[in-house]
């Protein structure tokens, strides 16, 4: 080892506890972004793998009920590949222990055994067999929330019939990794199962013997899914069919889709604003460390070290501590993201979802750091280096400083010495001033956007639950009814208030672009279920035309007023243009809206409904749950209590953790900046204080120089850094929007002032420490040398 | 000065009157890693009242260190040291403090100034925590910068800046100057008027002023000279003729 590698490991040693912090900085940046980007790519090629293994089919369709011999000619479609024609039937099931009636989905797997396409993975047991009675295999997620195991039995309600079902295997199907129930948007393990039972006995039972009610189809290589869809629709218009669809429409994977991106905001955005921010403060630490060793610039120098090998020693100095953020952030990042992906577990239901980080983010986490602080070290190296040697070792001259403004405006004599020489210092190096106060804003900054995701995520949760949702039960019809249906449920145990709601599915165009989706039918007076602007104000339903959520018009492509094509799924299937009276910005999912009369005209059809929003006299009693039960039409019961404490604990469980590693990382960040802060000044100006102390001035009075130039720093930078996390907690928000979610922009006043709080409580802790420093000062050395 | 006043100052430099600082056996060892540096190695040494005493000796002959500990900066491994009534051998840093604070006037060879303050601001800086001090601008007039008051350092020759870090020292009116290399950065026109405003002061408020240099020429403007070498006390000279500052040459 030569003796500037010597030099080298003795000046780290020497600026250990800087160091330290620099390394925490990195390591944090990097480690949020090794633990989210290693998260998405696990999700991604866990996703993949399962999709393509287990044979995820491209297209999908139901309809009422079609002939068995219309799958071959689904099969002569040009492009289609392997057409699965499969019996699916939504059932009540009779859970012990569980208020709400929970919803099944019976889907039928072929006789003769593995089903084609959407194949199962086994956890357990086995597949049900041929012409063995009730058997079923029962999606993993429900088994476990209510403990059935093989061997027990269910009960569900089919066609009005109670009929026992014996679970003989626990499965997983890639058609429910994010296991939804028609019409929920948060999964509830409790509440929905997925069944798959024997073809033959399902049809049987179902009255669907010789015929189908599901399709789906795998294309060729380079098939066109728009083609194949408009055939399939073609092909399947006389049997009922709802509209086919393309994967990235099976709500499984739109979810999944949607939350990848929301994860990939969280995942990447975050961290990449996170490592930003740590390679800009790197930059000016490094920057101000190298300008306090500018003797040793010039000591080098005079012996004969050129420019470019002096910027090489700093630079393996800065490696040196980049290369030891990296492994630490890289360790931090592997742990986090296996917690994480522990998490996700819970919700995204894979075979298996193992932890896996490609080789190339640490890399990149270590290219961005290493150089903002590369960068950062070659310009206070060339500055030092550019001085001749003799200059440099001289004792610099004294920098110019002049009256600050506040003294020119006739205010100096309020202001004592010690005063003076912060507002001085501080007006003299402007710059320098600037770059610290903007380092401590963005501590503040980070705090708050990392803290913002709470506020923003729990306002959401109060808005769907006391704003916009406003009834206790929703119950859903399996067919539509006419509108004495509506009295019937008024007249049920507890029910206070009942209001009608229709849904209708329909695939709706404009120019090329379509998408299928439910309008939703409500009274022009509705009290349960308004549609509300962002400023939560109700939107007045027009009386004739159509309301869409603001993403929805977008994805489209259509302003208020163009008239758009309505292509009804169900009943009489009517096509009809209907204008676009408004865009909602609502807060979550793609919705259309009309008043119900206006839509039951649009469907030629009577006053129909399709199910009812309730309001009950308190809690939603058991009495109403087992009539509502009991009723063969209703087809699903869902109390909001329930979904909200679903959506919740899902945030909670997901999101919170994710938002906690943000808190945490940038908490060590704030810290990292205010204590580099008050060392590089402290180193800067040791000397100044030092001579102070010997002529007489106290430690406590010495500390105020320095330390007041900290806290008027950090006094200054809290409004800014305010400022800079609302800015950017906006910019995050607008690119976490999706279309399940699009988030309201809040931030409480708590939230300002916990990061106000934690980066006061960084500085106050670096100040001590410093203060500690101050008070050791070397007296004597300061009489004798420079720097 | 009149005659008469001439007399008192060298009846001052008599052996009889009382002594500011008594050290008696001090020794000073400094541990290197592994090595002991003896920087000191028992000196007695008394320093007496309004006397101009310069202490002389080659670069790490112990005489910066022997400074130091009589300015309450450093403390003796052995030995004793009082200034008037107060022990310094077993002081507290905050008792240390207020010793410098109180009683010491301190001159540093790359002038400490404060580059953020005015000549006048740096000299507020130490009367504003004195008792009895000057003012900040009577103790520039007394070094003959009267008209530099409201420069900053980076305005001032270096002559200049340590005058303004002469002024800066007396202000308090301490009891004792003490003085590390004050012309050790300058060359000997500026030296000198360094050198006479400290004469000056020495003369005119009765300061017991140390000067430490190594350079012998400065010696001959001194009541006594004290030679010091490899951490002793090799002589003390007692001046009978003071030069005048203007009369040095090096």
């Amino acid at each position: 080892m030569r003796a500037i590698h010597h030099k080298l490991l003795r000046d780290l040693w020497h600026m250990k506890g800087q160091a330290l912090a620099i390394v925490m900085v990195i390591a944090s940046g990097v480690a949020l972004f090794v633990g989210q980007l290693a998260v998405m790519h696990s999700l991604r090629v866990t996703r993949d793998a399962y999709y393509s293994e287990y044979r995820f089919a491209d297209v999908f369709a139901n309809c009422k009920r079609a002939p068995l011999s219309v799958a071959d000619r689904l099969r002569d479609v040009p492009g289609v590949d392997v057409v699965q024609t499969r019996v699916t039937l939504r059932v009540m099931l009779e859970v012990p222990g569980l208020n709400e009636p929970a919803t099944g989905q019976l889907i039928s797997i072929p006789d003769n055994g593995e089903p084609q396409l959407n194949d199962l993975f086994i956890r357990k047991g086995r597949l049900p067999g041929p012409g063995t009675d009730n058997e079923v295999a029962l999606v993993e997620m429900f088994a476990k929330a209510n403990k059935y195991g093989l061997g027990d039995s269910i009960t569900a309600i089919i066609n009005g019939r109670r009929q026992s079902l014996r679970v003989v295997g626990i499965v997983l199907s890639p058609e429910y990794v994010y296991a939804l129930s028609a019409g929920a948007f948060v999964p509830d393990d409790k509440r929905f199962a997925v069944m798959w039972m024997n073809e033959k006995q399902l049809a049987a039972a179902y009255n669907m013997e010789g015929a189908f009610n599901d399709v789906s189809a795998s294309l060729k290589p380079g098939a066109s899914h728009a083609e194949v869809i408009a055939r399939f629709d073609d092909i399947l218009k006389p049997y009922g069919g709802q509209g086919a669809f393309a994967q990235k429409d099976q709500v499984s994977n739109w979810y999944l889709a949607n939350e990848y991106k929301q994860l990939e905001t969280f995942g990447v955005v975050v961290p990449l604003i996170f490592l930003g921010i740590a390679a800009f403060l790197l930059n000016v630490v490094m920057s101000r460390v190298v300008a306090t060793q500018r003797d040793q610039v010039a000591a080098l120098k005079a012996f004969g070290y050129s420019n470019f090998q002096v910027g090489l020693h700093f630079g393996e100095l800065v490696a040196l501590i980049v290369l030891m953020g990296t492994i630490v952030g890289t360790l931090f990042g592997w742990l986090m993201g296996e917690k994480l992906i522990d998490l996700y577990t819970d919700f995204y239901h894979f075979p298996v979802l193992r932890f896996s980080l490609p080789g190339w983010v640490p890399l990149a986490g270590m290219a961005v750091t290493g150089s903002a602080a590369a960068l950062g070290t070659l310009n206070a190296v060339r500055r030092a280096a550019a001085l001749p040697p003799a200059e440099a070792m001289r004792p610099e001259a004294p920098p110019n400083y002049r009256m600050t403004l506040m003294e020119r405006i006739g205010l100096q004599r309020w202001l004592s010495q010690p005063t003076r020489m912060i507002l001085r210092q501080l007006e003299r190096k402007p710059m320098k001033a600037g770059a610290s106060i903007l380092g401590l804003s963005l501590a503040v900054a980070i705090l708050i956007v990392g803290m913002a995701f709470v506020d923003i995520i729990f306002t959401l949760i109060d808005i769907q639950a006391n704003v916009v949702h406003r009834e206790d039960v929703s119950v859903g019809f399996t067919e539509p009814r006419s509108r004495d249906a509506l009295h019937e449920i008024e007249s049920l145990p507890g029910v206070e208030y009942a209001e009608p709601y229709r849904a209708v599915s329909a695939r709706v165009r404009f120019g090329h672009r379509n998408r299928r989706l439910g309008i939703q039918g409500i009274p022009f007076d509705t009290r349960l279920n308004r549609v509300l602007n962002t400023d939560l104000e109700p939107f007045d339903l027009p009386r004739e035309g159509i309301l869409l959520s603001r993403v929805l018009g977008d994805s489209l492509h259509v302003s208020p007023g163009d008239e758009i094509i309505v292509e009804v799924m169900e009943g009489t299937r009517p096509t009809r243009t209907v204008k676009v009276a408004a865009l909602v910005d609502d807060f979550m999912g793609i919705s259309a809206y009309m008043e119900i009369g206006s839509l039951n005209r649009l469907m030629r059809e009577g006053d129909v409904i399709s199910g009812a929003y309730l309001l009950t006299r308190g809690e939603a009693s058991e009495a109403l749950f087992e009539s509502l039960r009991a009723r063969p039409a209703v087809a699903s019961v869902s109390s909001k209590a329930t979904s909200i404490e679903n959506l919740r604990k899902m945030v909670e469980e997901q999101l919170l953790y994710s938002i906690a590693f943000n808190v945490l990382f940038a908490g060590i960040i704030a810290f990292g900046i205010v204590y580099n802060n008050a060392r590089v000044s402290l180193s800067e100006r040791a000397r100044e204080l030092a001579s102070l102390r010997v002529l007489g001035l106290t430690r406590g009075e010495i500390s105020f120089i320095l330390l007041g130039e900290q806290a008027l720093l950090t006094l200054v930078a809290l409004p800014i850094g305010f400022f800079l996390g609302y800015w950017l907690t906006f910019a995050v928000m607008a690119s976490v929007n999706s279309e399940v979610v699009r988030m309201p922009m809040v931030l409480n006043t708590s939230t300002y002032a916990l990061g106000a709080i934690c980066v006061i409580f960084a500085a106050a802790v670096s100040g001590l420490i410093v203060r500690r420093r101050l008070d050791r000062l070397d007296l004597v050395e300061v009489l004798k040398t420079r720097e | 000065m009149s005659e008469a006043e001439k007399e008192d100052v060298y009846v001052l430099a008599d052996d009889s009157r009382e002594a500011v600082f008594v050290a008696e056996g001090i020794t000073k060892v400094y541990k290197m890693g592994e090595v002991e540096v003896h920087a000191l190695r028992g000196v007695d040494l008394q320093l007496y009242e309004g006397e101009f005493v310069v202490l002389l000796g080659p670069s790490g002959s112990g005489k910066s260190t022997l400074l130091n500990i009589l300015g309450g900066l450093d403390v003796a491994t052995a030995g004793t040291v009082r200034y008037r009534d107060h022990d310094l051998t077993h002081a507290d840093e905050s008792a240390l403090t207020e010793y410098r604070r109180h009683h010491v006037g301190f001159i540093f060879q790359f002038y400490n100034l404060i580059p953020s303050l005015t000549a006048r601001e740096n000299v507020a800086l130490v009367t504003e925590i004195a008792d009895d001090p000057m003012s900040p601008d009577d103790a520039l007039k007394l070094v003959d910068l009267g008209d530099r008051l409201d420069h900053f350092p980076s305005q001032l020759s270096g002559g200049q800046q340590q005058r303004v870090a002469v002024a800066r020292a007396v202000a308090k009116r301490p009891e004792v100057l003490l003085c590390d290399e004050p012309t050790g950065a300058l060359d000997i026109h500026t030296g000198v008027k360094v050198l006479e405003a400290l004469a000056r002061v020495n003369r005119e408020l009765g300061t017991t002023t140390a000067v430490i240099t190594h350079n012998a020429a400065i010696a001959a403007m001194a009541d006594r000279v004290v030679h010091i070498a490899d951490g002793r006390i090799a002589k003390i000279d007692t001046n009978t003729n003071k030069k005048d500052p203007s009369e040095l040459e090096w």
